[in-house]
């Protein structure tokens, strides 16, 4: 259970005009500017939740996560996980939590990655049983095998990510945390580290609490999200009701033979992209509000030979940007 | 505990990936150490009666200094740790369920055993068959071997406990170039690394001692040699034990006070 309840946190950056003038003065006197990271910040996450954390660059998101794995005190506000204040009890809730910063590593740079894992061994006093019960399930689940053996500086990136991993779970944490886990990663290895996040949860309940820019992660793995903007929770809510919400827009793809006259298609609420469009195949833009899909395909299936047709929502991308724009953040 | 020596384990294995560079760390010492003993005997013969000890005893002083250079250099810090600090991923070992100055306290100590265990016994062994008076010899009585061992293991606490403060002023400064610059010249000169103190005049011999820096090399090395002997050498022993109990009572609330202000850089 992860609770917080308004919390704030400011920064103090030091701040300077360009040029070299400015720089000498700044020797003396410093001037300061508060950025205020987080501001009432509160929510509610239940166990075995799968949440995603999204905000843009410089939202707040990475403030709340280290706030929440107990690096950072807040200036003020509440925050209790399970029954901790986690910069109070730093190292009983550590022993708790995993994290995985997709941008730093925590295997140790010259050694194979056994080593590093058995010196995570004794640092969380996991019990030799425990231990090997771990490590295999994780070494079959993520496919280490050999990699266990590689100097941590020989492993490709993918590589790396699947060792981070498993180096976080050793200890059999209640609660995951992930900053930005795929950054970088290829297709086949972000795609398993989404399946591998996927069965964690589901076999062994854990929470995970996911801040990341790759809103395919979100779409896979979670079903909440919080949107974070300028420090504030702005919303807090279902995937699909955010976009349900935000893409009463389709686009349909039509690729035809015969029937030149496609472009005559023309009723209220369907309107074709000229642009886009080509002999043989048009793009049509349909808003399901004025004119449901299957009206719109009969139309179009008047006037042509119909050979393929897609039907595609908006992107998650682009609800993700419209609703950075609504709120008046990042864009 | 356990999971410090764990720690002292991998840094150790770590250590060992750098076979190069302790052959080279070899020989740059028998250079060093042979270039200094030639210097100090030409001082030696011109008067050997202003020579505060004998250069027999001098020898022993500067193999000792060569074989466990590793132990009490006070130019080095671990990159690795100062790095942690500048770029963030501090932030992972914050995540862990273990006292940060601890942590970094042993892995401190682990290098520099690590580098010493490497490298000491080659020059040992190369120093004691040297001809007398330049080679090293055995400790100045029976019970000075005891308390030599006991010491060393102090000195080593009282440099890394200092360096310790070093590392946590990273925090503040994040480049603590600067900082290192000065620490390094100052542990070296008043420690006995450059110039043994016995060889300095007699009132500020009492300078020195009055400073953690004497407690680092100088009193193991000159408890070895005899010219710390008895009450002396329990004297001696104290003094590091006090100056050890101040820098990591300073060390510890330094830290903390780093910490409440941490801000993790980047991401």
């Amino acid at each position: 259970m992860i609770e917080l309840k308004g919390i704030n946190k400011t920064f103090r950056v030091a701040k300077r005009n360009p040029g070299f003038g400015e720089a000498v003065k700044a020797l003396f006197k410093k001037e300061y500017t508060c950025i205020k990271a987080l501001r009432d910040v509160s929510f509610t996450i239940g166990e075995g939740e799968m949440v995603g954390y999204i905000g843009p660059n410089g939202a707040g998101k990475s403030s709340t996560v280290k706030i929440m794995s107990g690096i950072l005190t807040p200036d003020s506000g509440e925050c209790v996980i399970n029954g901790r204040v986690p910069w109070k009890e730093r190292r009983r809730h550590a022993a708790e939590i995993g994290v995985v910063f997709g941008q730093r590593s925590q295997l140790w740079w010259d050694v194979p990655v056994i080593d590093s894992f058995e010196l995570l061994r004794d640092i969380y006093r996991i019990k030799e049983a425990d231990y090997k019960a771990n490590l295999d399930r994780l070494t079959e689940l993520l496919g280490l095998g050999e990699l266990l053996r590689t100097p941590a500086r020989q492993l490709s990136l993918g590589q790396r990510m699947r060792c981070e991993f498993a180096a976080s779970l050793l200890h059999d944490p209640k609660i995951l945390f992930l900053d930005e886990p795929t950054i970088g990663l290829d297709a086949v290895s972000k795609l398993a580290v989404r399946d591998f996040i996927r069965a964690l949860n589901r076999e062994r309940g854990t929470t995970v609490i996911l801040t990341t820019h790759d809103m395919q992660d979100i779409e896979a793995l979670t079903e909440r999200i919080i949107l974070i903007g300028g420090g504030r929770i702005l919303l807090d809510g279902s995937l699909a009701g955010l976009r349900e919400r935000h893409s009463a827009v389709r686009t349909l793809t039509v690729t035809y033979s015969g029937g030149e006259d496609v472009a005559g298609v023309k009723v209220d609420g369907l309107t074709l992209s000229e642009s886009e469009s080509r002999p043989g195949r048009a793009v049509f833009t349909l808003d399901t509000e004025r004119l449901p899909v299957s009206a719109a395909i009969s139309l179009i299936s008047e006037k042509c030979e119909i050979r393929d047709i897609s039907v595609s929502g908006e992107s998650i991308d682009e609800t993700v940007v419209s609703l950075y724009r609504e709120f008046g953040i990042g864009v | 505990m356990k999971k410090y020596l764990s720690f002292l384990r991998i840094r150790f294995i770590a250590g060992l990936q750098y076979r190069a560079a302790a052959w080279a760390g070899m020989a740059t010492q028998f250079f060093w150490g042979g270039m200094t003993i030639l210097m100090y005997r030409a001082f030696y013969k011109s008067d050997p009666a202003s020579f505060p000890m004998s250069m027999s005893a001098l020898s022993s002083y500067i193999w000792l200094q060569q074989a466990f250079l590793a132990l009490f250099m006070g130019w080095y810090y671990d990159g690795e740790i100062l790095d942690s600090v500048t770029t963030g991923s501090v932030g992972y070992e914050l995540c862990r369920p273990c006292d940060l100055y601890a942590m970094w306290f042993i892995k401190n100590c682990a290098v520099r055993l690590s580098r010493a265990a490497l490298r000491c016994l080659p020059i040992l062994v190369f120093a004691a068959l040297l001809p007398k008076p330049y080679c090293i010899s055995l400790p100045a009585s029976l019970p000075a071997a005891p308390l030599f061992l006991l010491s060393m293991a102090m000195g080593l606490a009282v440099v890394t406990a200092f360096s310790m403060l070093v590392y946590i002023s990273a925090f503040y400064t994040l480049t603590t170039s600067g900082v290192r610059i000065l620490a390094a010249a100052v542990t070296e000169f008043f420690s006995g690394a450059i110039i043994p103190i016995p060889f300095f005049p007699e009132p500020l011999q009492r300078v020195f001692c009055a400073l953690p820096f004497a407690s680092m090399q100088s009193t193991p090395f000159l408890i070895w040699t005899g010219h710390i002997s008895g009450t002396e050498a329990l004297g001696a022993l104290a003094m590091q034990l006090i100056w050890l109990t101040a820098l990591l009572a300073a060390g510890g609330l330094f830290m903390r006070s780093a910490l409440r202000r941490v801000v993790v850089q980047g991401g």
